[in-house]
């Protein structure tokens, strides 16, 4: 445990040693802001077009800017987090420092733990950072907080899993380019997995749905938090740092 | 302390050490000695446990390194091939970091590391990041990383590699006082590294041990001549005959001319027998122009080349 955390804290301090988190943090936050005064300024104008015209169903902050924000934020999330976890183990290969810990005396559990969770901070930084818009809405109207909860804990859950895929790509090479292409083709795969669904016959209509990252991201947005999700996210992380483990302990 | 016995590690068709069986007692500084690709970094590998063996056992302080992997770890100082230092790291924080993965309590830290920077003389650059240090100062905190816990067992690969002549004096000085209370493998392929600092010598070539002895019992073995180099001003052709009827000379061979137009004689003699005397008498009862007598015995770079020479022929024999 305690091989783990300082493992954890080396990595996140060498993020920010380097320019690569201040790019990742910066690049991120810009284009999310964006988003959000491009999403925002549009709600006001069909707000008052409602106001105005009397027409269809009046829009909401949840509806109208908070759901497409955060469905926005796991699509940008969905391009920088295999930046942020090619490094974790292909970097320590390349430079060999991956001796200095697999002579030391821990299991390759407190190693493959360490990287995942100074990737996974440095996401929840990241992720963290912009809870800056919900904060404006709450000045200027009153935003459901049950959504922001739900969205924010959804996040959490996808970052984890994320961060856990991009290890197990990181612990199998020492090119990290090659770490950060497979983690993005990975994880855009289990992301676009349920476009078969509808071609598939019941029963595995049902498994590519169920497999799909961003359909059970749906219920946090809406403010639910349903097991089958939690247990989705939860299973498909730990079957990653499992993996992630085996080939740590194998090399 | 260190025990070794038959392993073999395989990569594939290709054998990278071949039954390698050694030991080494508490307090012993072995030096492993082997040309480039002879497995040395191999069996150290193996020793830190970063590497499976394929066959074999070893153990460690009486751990095995396949079994008891993470008490092995716990009672050795490894420096591999390549320090494995975080360029984007400060010296001191690194050696922090690298004693506290090795368990050294929080509050005895501080000290372990300034003392082992103190040992390896980097403690003017404890601020500096590793990646601006030269090669030599980044060996040196490899080292300091490797002793800042210590550790009863050192494993050092190549410790010197990319020193300057002083800091190579400096380090081998510390090397040696680290025997005694630290149980030392350090590889090598330079000779004077061994013969300046080790108790013992396992000599490794091709992935097989092809001697272990102390220093002096390699010189000793390998010394199954004395050489005796005459110069005359005479050649002394008639003389081979003569000289062979001695007792003690196994042979005597003419060399070139030099450039003063001087005959050069090599007479081996066997092991313990002192000839020079009979052999200078019977130059000058033939009037030879006796001009010098040099003795040669061979030296440990002589007994280097010649084991992994003969090595090689038996190899070739099979």
């Amino acid at each position: 445990m305690n091989s783990t955390l300082l493992i954890a804290r080396k990595d996140l301090r060498s993020y920010f040693t380097s320019p690569i988190a201040y790019i990742i943090v910066a690049i991120f936050l810009l284009l999310v802001g964006w988003m959000f005064v491009n999403l925002f300024s549009f709600f006001v104008q069909s707000n008052s077009q409602y106001a105005s015209l009397n027409m269809g169903s009046k829009p909401t902050l949840s509806e109208n800017v908070l759901r497409p924000l955060f469905g926005n934020m796991n699509v940008i999330l969905l391009f920088i987090a295999p930046f942020i976890t090619m490094r974790l183990l292909a970097e320590e290969r390349k430079d060999h420092t991956v001796e200095l810990l697999l002579t030391a005396p821990l299991k390759p559990i407190s190693i493959v733990m360490g990287k995942f969770l100074a990737g996974f901070g440095l996401l929840l930084v990241i992720v963290g950072a912009t809870l800056v818009y919900p904060l404006i809405l709450q000045f200027i109207g009153k935003p459901d907080w049950g959504v922001i909860f739900g969205c924010y804990l959804g996040m959490i859950f996808i970052c984890a899993t994320y961060v856990a895929i991009g290890l197990f790509w990181s612990s199998r090479t020492e090119n990290q380019v090659v770490a950060a292409v497979l983690t993005f083709g990975t994880l855009l795969f289990f992301w676009l997995i349920s476009w078969a669904a509808h071609r598939a016959g019941p029963v595995w209509s049902d498994v590519l749905n169920h497999l799909s990252l961003i359909g059970h991201f749906s219920n946090f947005a809406q403010g639910i938090v349903d097991t089958t999700d939690v247990v989705y996210y939860l299973s498909f992380t730990g079957f990653a740092l499992f993996a992630t483990n085996l080939s740590v302990e194998a090399s | 302390m260190i025990e070794v016995k038959e392993l073999t590690k395989t990569y594939g068709q290709r054998t990278a050490i071949d039954r390698v069986t050694f030991s080494v007692k508490k307090g012993e500084i072995l030096g492993f000695l082997g040309p480039n690709g002879a497995g040395k970094s191999t069996t150290m590998k193996i020793l830190s446990g970063f590497l499976p063996s394929t066959t074999g056992e070893a153990s460690i302080n009486g751990y095995d390194v396949r079994k008891n992997v993470v008490e092995v770890k716990a009672s050795i100082g490894y420096l591999p091939e390549n320090p494995p230092v975080y360029g984007s790291m400060p010296v001191q924080d690194y050696l922090e970091f690298a004693a506290r993965l090795h368990l050294v309590p929080k509050h005895k830290v501080k000290a372990a590391v300034a003392d082992a920077m103190a040992k390896c003389n980097i403690s003017d650059v404890k601020n500096r990041l590793i990646g601006n240090l030269s090669k030599g100062y980044r060996q040196r905190v490899g080292l300091a990383q490797a002793i800042a816990h210590n550790p009863p067992v050192l494993i050092l690969d190549e410790p010197t590699v990319g020193l300057d002549p002083k800091q190579i004096m400096e380090i081998r000085t510390l090397i040696q006082s680290l025997g005694g209370d630290h149980t030392v493998i350090l590889s090598t392929h330079i000779l004077p590294e061994v013969q300046a600092t080790c108790s013992r010598v396992v000599v490794i070539d091709k992935g097989r041990v092809v001697a272990a002895d102390t220093l002096a019992g390699i010189q000793k073995r390998m010394q199954t001549n004395l050489r005796l180099v005459l110069t005359l001003r005479k050649d002394p052709g008639f003389l081979l005959p003569k000289l062979k009827n001695i007792n003690g000379i196994t042979a005597a061979t003419i060399g070139d001319k030099n450039a003063a137009g001087e005959h050069t004689l090599t007479v081996e003699c066997a092991q313990g027998s002192d000839l020079r005397s009979d052999v200078a008498e019977l130059c000058v009862s033939q009037n030879l122009g006796l001009l010098g007598l040099a003795q040669e015995s061979l030296s440990l770079e002589d007994a280097f080349v010649k084991l992994i020479t003969t090595e090689e022929t038996a190899a070739e024999r099979h």
